[in-house]
């Protein structure tokens, strides 16, 4: 115990009858009241902190390297980064990360079994703070970042940070700008080849030749139009990915207008819908209205040519307003589902061009569910039909 | 591992397993390298690989001295004594591990008109099988384990048969136009080169099998 703390009681009993004769002798109460809550309140203080203080400073000295190992050990365990402390050419510890990921075996062992690659090696072999990008280190083609950071002459850390996945973004940007400009190429060729027929031969074709070619060039001039907006959409889209929209929607409202909107008067009479009113969502009406064209849109192109489509929206489980979108297709091959969402990625080529179809509408429909926080399901069984199931977080309902 | 009484020791087996690491980190890389050089055409690359060869020679030379060293210091007995010699004997094929990436390597200003040969992209896929075999090989050194070097072992078929299907691939193209069997007779040698790669990775597949469980793998060759 120490000193502030035995004498606690009697300063503050000392403390008492001073403010108490003070108070008796004259003072105003509340003052000397004010006094009496001074005084004690600081003895108070003074006998609790140096007991906390001491209780720190009596442990530290008989705390060894050991034990700074086993701290550190306890410290790293749970982190997600894979990371070793190594002593002269030892591991001493390994976190559970890094055992996963080198294997059980590296406890105790030369920090050169673990990672072997020359690159690491020569990173180990100096005396300095260091990086090196390792590839190759666990499985075929992953690329790793090593930085390894000197404490003193003994102890060194290593982490190991995966870059595998940041390499794969990579090549996913430049994919999508190769296969963007695929997509841009194939319609303008057709224009400036028709275009080029119709200016070098005036006179030479007959008017029915000259309007086919005509209509042509304006069928691939609407394609790559539509191409260039939903590019602008979907970037817009991912651009604000992170920020929810929180502006209440009448979804049912909004699906019902949509869906006619994308029927048009001619495909009108294909469509059935079995919306459930009143249902409320946050979200982006444009966005929205986008979602359910493109699902509808879909349905009637690749559905059954004549057959029905079904738009129904009601709450699911989970508070979340389902819309399904249901056609009478053929179906999708269960091999082509889990890549449907993916930009220019088509089951059918041929007839997704024919029918003047961008590669990107799943695509934009996929970021704007996420967006709104939401899940998208396809089921799909051949030769019966495919359903787009949209889940959205709804508002509570309100009172009519 | 249990620890042994005589420390220093135990600091000597961790030294050599990690030359033995170090060598199969600079062989696996040196695989890797030459056939990127074969296939690039890229001859800096190859020659960089070749120039690196050095250090693994050099390093099986460290892996030698110790390995007597603990032999003539501390003269160890039973599993310990295996993990020596079974160190000491992969040290050396490591070594010629790396010699078939070198040679490899080397060939890569011998190939003309790269373009046009369909081997040339089985090549790189087959060294890759090989290459993960060096790879496999040594986590099952490092870890003891002999499961893994069994499936090594097992790999190697793999390799064998597509040496086999690259092999008629070339005849083929040496038969149909004469022009190219100078060419095809070196990316022969680069496929036989890399077969042995695969070879030499089941070897120390045994040698790791031995000495974590003291018994040679069944061979399953007939």
């Amino acid at each position: 115990m120490n000193p502030a703390q035995i004498f606690f009681w009697p300063a503050i009993v000392l403390a008492a009858v001073t403010s108490a004769s003070l108070g008796f002798s004259g003072l105003a109460f509340p003052l000397a009241l004010l006094l009496f809550v001074i005084w004690s309140a600081s003895i108070w203080i003074l006998a609790r902190e140096p007991n906390d203080q001491r209780f720190l400073s009596d442990e530290e000295p008989a705390a060894s390297a050991v034990t700074i190992a086993e701290s550190m050990a306890a410290m790293i365990e749970h982190s997600g980064t894979p990371q070793l402390l190594t002593k002269g050419a030892r591991i001493t510890v390994a976190n559970k990360a890094a055992r996963s990921v080198l294997g059980n075996h590296i406890m105790g062992q030369d920090p050169r079994v673990a990672l072997r690659h020359p690159e690491a090696i020569s990173l180990m072999d100096s005396a300095e703070h260091g990086e090196a990008i390792v590839s190759g280190l666990v499985r075929r083609r992953d690329i790793w970042r090593l930085s390894r950071h000197v404490l003193d002459e003994d102890y060194a850390v290593i982490e190991l940070l995966n870059r595998t996945s940041e390499a794969d973004i990579d090549r996913a940007h430049t994919d999508f700008v190769a296969n963007a400009s695929h997509e841009l190429r194939t319609p303008l060729a057709s224009i400036i080849g028709y275009a080029e027929t119709l200016r070098e031969n005036p006179g030479e074709l007959d008017t029915e030749t000259a309007a086919k070619f005509l209509k042509t060039i304006h069928r691939e001039a609407r394609r790559l139009q539509s191409l260039v907006n939903d590019l602008m959409s979907l970037s817009r889209i991912e651009a604000e990915k992170h920020e929810q929209p929180a502006k209440p929607v009448d979804y049912s409202a909004l699906v019902e207008r949509a869906s006619r909107d994308a029927a048009g008067a001619d495909r009108t009479g294909r469509i059935i819908l079995d919306v459930v009113g009143g249902l409320r969502v946050a979200g982006d009406s444009q966005q929205l209205e986008q979602l359910v064209r493109n699902l509808v849109d879909n349905a009637l192109k690749y559905g059954a040519p004549e057959g029905q489509v079904s738009i129904s929206l009601d709450a699911g489980p989970n508070d979340n307003a389902r819309l399904t979108v249901s056609d009478e297709g053929e179906g999708i091959p269960p091999e082509h589902l889990p890549h449907l969402t993916r930009r220019f990625y088509r089951t059918d080529p041929g007839r997704s061009r024919a029918s003047g179809g961008t590669g990107l509408g799943l695509a934009i429909v996929k970021h704007i569910v996420e967006r709104h926080r939401g899940r998208l399901e396809i089921d799909s069984v051949l030769g019966k039909g495919t359903s787009v199931i949209a889940r959205i977080p709804m508002l509570a309902a309100e009172k009519e | 591992m249990m620890d042994h009484t005589v420390k220093a020791f135990d600091e000597d087996i961790t030294r050599l397993r990690g030359l033995i690491a170090e060598m199969g980190g600079l062989a696996e890389v040196a695989v890797h390298e030459a056939i990127d050089a074969m296939v690039r055409g890229d001859k800096k690359l190859g020659d960089e690989v070749v120039a690196r060869d050095k250090k693994l020679d050099a390093l099986e030379t460290e892996v030698d001295k110790l390995a007597v060293r603990i032999i003539a210091l501390r003269a160890p007995l039973a599993d310990d004594l295996r993990e020596v010699i079974a160190a000491l004997k992969i040290a050396g094929v490591v070594e010629r591990i790396g010699d078939y990436a070198k040679n490899i390597a080397k060939r890569v200003s011998r190939i003309e008109k790269r373009q046009h040969f369909e081997p040339l992209t089985l090549l790189p896929t087959m060294a890759e099988l090989a290459a993960e075999m060096v790879h496999d090989v040594l986590t099952a050194y490092a870890a003891r384990d002999p499961e893994l070097a069994l499936e090594v072992i097992a790999a190697d078929n793999k390799v064998d048969a597509f040496y086999d299907s690259i092999f008629r691939n070339l005849v083929s193209h040496m038969v149909e136009d004469p022009k190219t069997i100078s060419t095809a007779a070196q990316l022969l040698f680069v496929a036989k080169n890399i077969e042995r790669i695969g070879d030499h990775a089941t070897n120390v597949a045994e040698m790791v099998h031995f000495a974590a469980t003291g018994d040679y793998p069944p061979d399953d060759d007939s």
